[in-house]
């Protein structure tokens, strides 16, 4: 691949839903990697500018989360905003917590207008579960209905209401899915419903334990629902021994098997050794039948990032980030010249 | 507030509901088919009594019917009263009794062991209803995407609702 088609601005390419680099390069058959940006308690870009620069050159995409865990951050559309201004290329977390249906399709109309490509729809946590205890939580929308409002958008351009839109949000849609949470039975079905609301990719919960990965894969594939919609796995470094207990306890949907505590108590440099482990389970997805891509989420450590995507070679070579002319600064420039032109 | 706080009984949650068995409702659960079969049973003759509902006025018998409701379904299914009912697709386990009211599945925060995120102590009203849709004549129902609620139903009669709607299509 040429450097230029990467710096050209993306045409939209016939059978896809958006003009964004993540989709083209899950369409395309390569095996795509995003990150998750934390956000900051700031409000100084050049925080969401650092902590998006150090992914630069190993993800397809990074993901704005919207209050994840509940707390209180920098907004999902705000960094959208700014990350799109320099050119980078968010996944947009929606999450049905914090606002209700008119504030959602709002946002989802002016992320799109900005340049997202990308938006994630998601339940969200409780507001028990973050440092906001007492806020009213808002759930007007659940995941799966926020997923068929925004198709319905942009597949029959109209709100929810019917009301017309002119001009569409032309964005790849995805999905959260926990395989590692009870009803085991039930977590195929769920992902076949999400796909038959409009899902077009799915970001797993964070993935410790690979054979039960495998057993929901294995149904997935009975299933065909790998070739329905492209699945990236989360995957991200644990700390030490004693974060990986505090997560488990702590923080709902996450399940780490108790050899991977044992193994992160027996090393010396537990902190290497939860590297160690997530480079060792993205080479394992990197095998596995039906997973598209993996989503990195080293929370509290997005500096080894792109260590860890180097050491497991999931890239296989391939040199995903560059920054894209954002289409927003055209249409900017232009009309400010317009402007300009007719003041003169 | 600790943050520990959030995983101690539901008592004490900070959303504040109390502590409680869900007998009832789980008993419903359990007996999901015999109660599909007398919903259909019981809409065929609310159905039947179209012409009395038409006589007294649908506006007018709203009042009356939205108590007894309450009553039956509230015992029964801890019924919320969201007028837009789906316990036929959902394994008679109602979904508003989720804290985050989702009426399309379980979220990703089940805990291993199946009770509820956000209150400890109560069952995943979601695993509730995979266990009664799967003994269900139509469970399969459970696969059908939801559309968003209605806020404005609430308080409503979905009885007398549905009787409306099945009445229409009848006619036409």
């Amino acid at each position: 691949m040429s450097d230029t088609e990467y710096h050209d601005l993306l045409e939209q390419l016939p059978g896809h839903s958006s003009r964004g680099r993540l989709e083209r390069i899950l369409r395309r058959g390569d095996f795509a990697v995003t990150a998750e940006l934390n956000p900051p308690d700031s409000a100084d870009p050049n925080e969401v500018y650092e902590r998006a620069g150090i992914f630069d050159g190993w993800v397809d995409g990074i993901n704005a989360t919207d209050g994840s865990g509940a707390n209180c951050h920098m907004s999902s559309v705000s960094i959208c905003a700014l990350l799109t201004r320099v050119g980078y290329a968010p996944v947009m977390q929606i999450s049905c917590r914090d606002q209700n249906r008119i504030a959602i399709q709002g946002h989802v109309l002016g992320a799109a207008a900005m340049g997202v490509y990308n938006i994630l729809c998601l339940t969200g946590d409780g507001v028990q579960a973050g440092d906001h205890p007492g806020a009213k939580p808002v759930f007007d929308l659940d995941s799966l209905s926020l997923l068929a409002t925004i198709k319905q958008m942009r597949d029959e351009n109209c709100f929810l209401s019917g009301r017309i839109i002119t001009e569409p949000p032309r964005v790849f849609l995805g999905a959260a899915a926990n395989p590692f949470a009870p009803p085991h039975d039930f977590r195929v079905t769920r992902l076949a419903k999400k796909i038959k609301a409009g899902a077009q990719f799915v970001q797993t919960q964070y993935c410790f334990d690979v054979p039960m990965l495998e057993n929901y894969m294995n149904q997935v594939r009975d299933q065909g629902l790998d070739k329905e919609c492209f699945i990236l796995v989360g995957a991200g470094p644990l700390a030490s021994a004693k974060t990986a207990r505090w997560i488990r306890t702590n923080v709902p949907g996450i399940h780490i098997p108790d050899s991977v505590i044992k193994r992160l108590e027996g090393a010396a440099d537990q902190k290497r050794e939860g590297r160690n482990l997530c480079v060792e389970i993205l080479q394992q997805l990197r095998e596995m039948k039906g997973v598209s891509g993996v989503h990195v989420m080293a929370y509290r450590q997005e500096e080894w990032v792109a260590e860890i995507v180097e050491r497991s070679g999931v890239l296989k070579g391939r040199k995903p980030w560059c920054k894209e002319i954002n289409p927003g600064d055209y249409a900017a420039a232009e009309a400010m010249d317009a402007l300009m032109h007719e003041s003169s | 507030m600790s943050k520990n706080a959030v995983y101690e009984p539901a008592g004490k949650s900070p959303v504040g509901r109390r502590a409680r068995s869900y007998t009832i409702r789980r008993w419903s659960v359990r007996h999901a088919r015999g109660l599909e079969w007398f919903y259909d049973f019981f809409a065929d003759i609310l159905l039947n009594l179209h012409p009395l509902w038409k006589m007294i006025g649908y506006e007018r018998a709203e009042a009356p019917v939205v108590i007894l409701e309450r009553a039956v379904k509230g015992f029964l299914f801890d019924c919320r009263m969201c007028g837009q009912c789906v316990l036929s697709s959902t394994g008679m386990s109602c979904p508003m009794n989720c804290p985050k009211t989702l009426r399309n599945g379980p979220c990703g925060g089940v805990r291993e062991n199946g009770n509820c995120e956000v209150e400890p102590d109560m069952p995943c009203v979601w695993i509730e209803a995979w266990k009664g849709s799967v003994m269900m004549k139509n469970g399969a129902r459970i696969e059908n995407v939801q559309v968003p609620h209605d806020q404005s139903l609430r308080n409503t009669s979905s009885w007398l609702r549905a009787t409306a709607e099945r009445a229409r299509e009848r006619q036409q």
